[in-house]
């Protein structure tokens, strides 16, 4: 069935039905007819269908996916680490799913004592006083940070601090981020192997400078030795210093970024806490402060006076940034996966990942060209293959993987090469899991001098090949009505 | 070793002798010794999944879960069964962003799905793939509109939930975006003082419908006032009432949006839930967020990918209008087979159910002699009541019975009296509503 290829709208039959509800027993005169001209006139025309086409439907999509579970994913910079099964157990616990955001403290003390636990142990993880758990996603972490990086200045009278230093190799929510929070970049250049040029910064260092976000290690994978003289200056200057928390799997046990200089963190649960990546979301960027800036936390925030939790904002807030207190259920799971490795195996979680990584750098770099000599930690970078000689470009490696049965590494980032090919294994991917993986790179890389063609038609044993992207970006068919009214264009020529 | 890690010694053994390294430590060199972290993290130990497991039901049994009767953007709809089963699939949930779509053509194609469900229920040309909740696609759909009217102050009716409100203002003044509050008049936007407010340096205006006192606002002709000077109309809307209501499109909007919670998902305190996003063709390209197109591949395939990416926020980088990069995938997942369970008649049925209970509820509400009318307008599942009784006293009443209603709305800064909030969904049943009035009509002062 792997052909299946119908959208659910084409698998509508008139008078199915899929759902069944409670009889209304009110008054017959309680009619929403009555509401009149406040209707809308034509009905949805959603699909109509059973429960079971509606099953079949969703669960042979499923089969078009490719998932942590599926295979290998040494996708750079998104730590696709296995997502324990227990977490989502608990976090579907009726306690948790069925309790309404505006429900008065006393009914709520486990949630809101899940908030206040997971708060403090991520501020014992990455070295900082005070958490929020409402950021929605890492970018929304980012954009929660700058704004209390903001507000730390206009709270001083220091209505000068409007721009952020930004490396050239930092992710690109950072300076979307930046601008969405009103500030203005500074990008500065990297040196040659990808750290912060600090004749560069020092260049930039100003008393308009409100602060710099850095990931560290780095986009490369590399740990930015001279980060205490960063923070130093960046703090003379009178600026904040933000840490991306993308990075953060390698730090586990080895280093805190609070530790280092930083004054703002943002984590992501769905990258080092485990938490599935659902195709895209939910995920949850919760953002860690130092003392001094803690009053500034978006609201609502959660409180604890002798055990008992209760919900306060502080005047001082930035405000809301979301709706609610986030996605909570995501936020539960990491705080069960802290709990299950505890203090005795979170420790070498940067461990074990960076020994993955640097095995992979090692094994590959007699194929892979790398640009930078050295010890990596959580993820490597290659520029490509070390021989090009047949233009078999990252791309086509990329989706030959696919063929393999992987999914792909993260491509053409960083920006600082042409070819970037970052891989990053994780900790919970084992050896035999690494050295298969290795083989199959090598025999792509074998392939691309011996039979070119094969790697740059690939993929070949997918659902679907190659698809073409200019048809998609000019043709615009956004929607089910867009592809009928193509349709009915084709026929018509026809 | 640990569950979850698979490192032997062996393996780690022939690993760092192909590393070249003898110690791990070496890996870990170019971290000053200053900042090198030596010691446990003060956290508490490993706990085995027996343990675990009853710590978590333990805080989950901390947890009241009663008999819910309001609303107030999150609302105890019924979630079909299937729905958890389909996006627990692991290939759904633990797959990352589409980004090589010859893996992914799952994630794709129900996306593609969800945009065209958005479409059907705003009236709207296009949507996005979702956003974090309806609020912050609020706050977003403003930045949309300052870009799509190049100016930079937004008026937002006093009748936007303050929660919706809070985001919009935040975002807002970060963003130096201006927001001007337009006044209200008997639960409804004030027409005279908005018309006065809408002038030339309006980059557009924020309504919601229903609106947070539940009432279905009549918003004709807001929008060709609003287009006359070259502004906009944002409209925030509950998904779920617009299988019903008329909807933003036929209101004029420019740009739909609003919270799809409505749709089946649990309230889990607040999230995760998911924002959607819906425009006109013509503002396609100013959209936030992921959006994806249908194609074809290299054999002639139906075929789904990501595209219009050239406005994203990894290209755009600086010149972005949004930073949002992971949204709610698997929420509009959950959305999309809710919507594709329920089809045109079930969720016409869930809003009738709602209806019937709700307008129900109110009368009754007001039979007791201690509830008395806050406006005189028509709604739809949710209300607002003015009382007298202190809220405490009802709310000590009302969890001793095991229900959650009558949520207080501070309206002392408009000098208005103290309101309560309702709602009804297809979940109550008349019992629990009589129920619930004996608890309210029994309070006495």
């Amino acid at each position: 069935m792997l052909n299946y290829d119908r959208l659910v709208f084409e698998q509508s039959v008139k008078g199915r039905k899929g759902y069944s509800l409670l009889n209304n027993t009110y008054p017959s005169k309680y009619q929403m007819a009555d509401l009149g001209a406040k209707l809308r006139l034509k009905t949805v025309p959603l699909p109509e269908l059973s429960e079971l086409d509606v099953v079949r439907h969703y669960t042979l999509l499923s089969q078009k996916n490719f998932g942590v579970e599926t295979g290998f994913y040494p996708l750079g910079s998104c730590t696709m680490k296995y997502n324990p099964k227990i977490n989502e157990e608990l976090a579907a616990l009726p306690g948790f799913t069925r309790i309404h955001p505006l429900q008065y403290p006393s009914s709520i003390q486990g949630t809101l004592k899940i908030y206040r636990y997971l708060s403090e142990m991520l501020s014992e993880i990455v070295g900082m006083d005070a958490f929020t758990l409402n950021p929605f996603a890492g970018a929304h972490g980012e954009l929660t940070g700058l704004m209390i990086m903001k507000q730390y200045h206009l709270n001083r009278q220091d209505f000068k601090r409007t721009k952020v230093i930004v490396p050239d190799a930092a992710h690109g929510t950072n300076p979307a981020s930046s601008a969405v929070a009103g500030m203005d970049i500074i990008e500065i250049p990297s040196t040659a192997s990808g750290l912060v040029d600090i004749e560069q910064l020092k260049a930039v260092l100003n008393d308009d400078v409100a602060g710099m976000m850095l990931t560290n290690p780095n986009t490369l994978g590399i740990f930015d030795r001279n980060i205490c003289e960063i923070c130093r200056l960046v703090h003379e200057a009178g600026g904040l210093m933000y840490y991306d928390g993308a990075n953060l799997n390698a730090l586990l046990g080895q280093a805190r970024p609070g530790d280092m200089g930083f004054d703002i963190v943002h984590v992501n649960l769905h990258k080092t806490f485990s938490t599935p990546h659902g195709g895209g979301g939910p995920g949850s960027g919760p953002v860690g402060v130092k003392k001094k800036l803690a009053h500034l936390l978006p609201g609502p925030q959660v409180k604890e006076t002798d055990g008992f939790c209760y919900i306060e904002t502080s005047a001082e807030s930035i405000g809301r940034v979301s709706g609610f207190f986030g996605n909570t259920l995501v936020w539960i799971r990491a705080y069960a996966y802290i709990l299950t490795l505890g203090k005795e195996n979170i420790k070498q979680v940067g461990e074990l990942a960076t020994i993955n990584a640097n095995y992979v750098k090692e094994s590959l770099k007699d194929d892979y060209l790398l640009p930078i000599e050295g010890p990596c930690m959580h993820e490597c970078v290659f520029d490509g293959l070390l021989d090009k000689s047949t233009n078999v470009t990252t791309l086509d490696i990329a989706k030959r993987l696919l063929d393999f049965g992987y999914h792909a590494p993260t491509i053409y980032f960083p920006l600082l090469f042409h070819q970037s090919i970052m891989i990053e294994p994780t900790e919970t991917e084992s050896k035999q899991t690494l050295d298969d993986f290795i083989a199959v790179m090598k025999t792509v890389a074998k392939e691309a001098k011996e039979h070119p063609d094969i790697v740059k038609e690939a993929p070949h044993a997918t659902l679907v090949s190659r698809i073409d992207e200019v048809y998609a970006a000019k043709k615009m068919i956004l929607t089910y009505q867009d592809l009928l009214e193509e349709n009915a264009k084709i026929n018509e020529v026809k | 070793m640990f569950k979850y890690f698979p490192h032997t010694e062996n393996d780690l053994f022939a690993m760092k002798a192909k590393i070249g390294i003898r110690n791990t430590a070496d890996l870990f060199r170019d971290i000053p010794e200053n900042v090198a972290f030596r010691r446990d993290y003060d956290i508490p130990s490993a706990m085995s999944e027996i343990e675990l497991r009853k710590h978590l039901e333990a805080l989950a049994a901390e947890n009241k879960t009663p008999i819910v009767f309001s609303g107030m953007g999150a609302y105890d709809h019924y979630n079909p069964a299937i729905i958890a089963q389909l996006v627990n699939r692991e290939e759904f949930l633990t797959a990352y962003t589409p980004y090589q779509p010859e893996v992914a053509q799952g994630t794709l194609q129900y996306i593609f799905e969800f945009q065209s469900m958005v479409a059907m229920l705003s009236g709207m040309e296009v949507a996005n793939a979702s956003m974090y909740d309806g609020a912050t696609a609020t706050a977003e759909a403003m930045f949309m509109g300052l870009a799509i009217a190049k100016r930079n102050k937004f008026l937002v009716s006093a009748t936007v939930s303050p929660f919706v409100l809070d985001v919009i203002k935040t975002y807002a003044h970060f963003r130096g975006v201006e927001i001007v509050m337009v006044p209200m008049k008997d639960g409804v936007i004030d027409r005279d003082e908005l018309l006065a407010l809408i002038g030339d340096d309006i980059a557009g205006l924020i309504v919601q419908k229903p609106n947070f006192y539940g009432i279905i606002e009549d918003y004709t002709g807001i929008a060709d006032q609003l287009h006359a000077k070259k502004a906009i109309l944002i409209e925030n809307n509950d998904i779920s009432t617009l299988a019903v209501l008329k909807t933003p499109s036929d209101d004029g909007a420019d740009i739909a949006c609003g919270d799809c919670q409505s749709l089946g998902m649990p309230l889990a305190f607040g999230g995760p839930y998911l924002g959607y996003m819906a425009t006109k063709k013509a503002y396609a390209r100013k959209l936030p967020g992921r959006i994806v197109g249908q194609s074809f591949d290299k054999n002639g395939k139906r075929a789904y990918v990501l595209t219009l990416q050239a406005r994203e926020q990894h290209i755009r980088r600086e010149k972005a209008n949004s930073n949002i990069c992971s949204n709610q995938s698997l929420m509009a997942l959950y959305a999309t087979i809710y919507l594709a369970l329920m089809g045109p008649d079930g969720l016409k049925e869930v809003n009738e159910m709602a209806y019937s209970g709700a307008h129900y509820l109110y009368d009754e509400l007001l039979k007791t002699g201690k509830f008395f009318v806050a406006f005189e307008q028509p709604f739809l599942k949710e209300f607002v009541v003015k009382t007298s009784l202190p809220p405490d006293l009802i709310r000590h009443a009302l969890d001793e019975a095991g229900m959650f209603a009558a949520v207080v709305i501070d309206e002392t800064a408009s000098g208005m009296q103290m309101l309560l909030n309702f709602a009804v969904t297809e979940k109550r049943t008349k019992k629990e509503i009589d129920c619930l009035v004996a608890v309210l009509g029994g309070l006495s002062c």
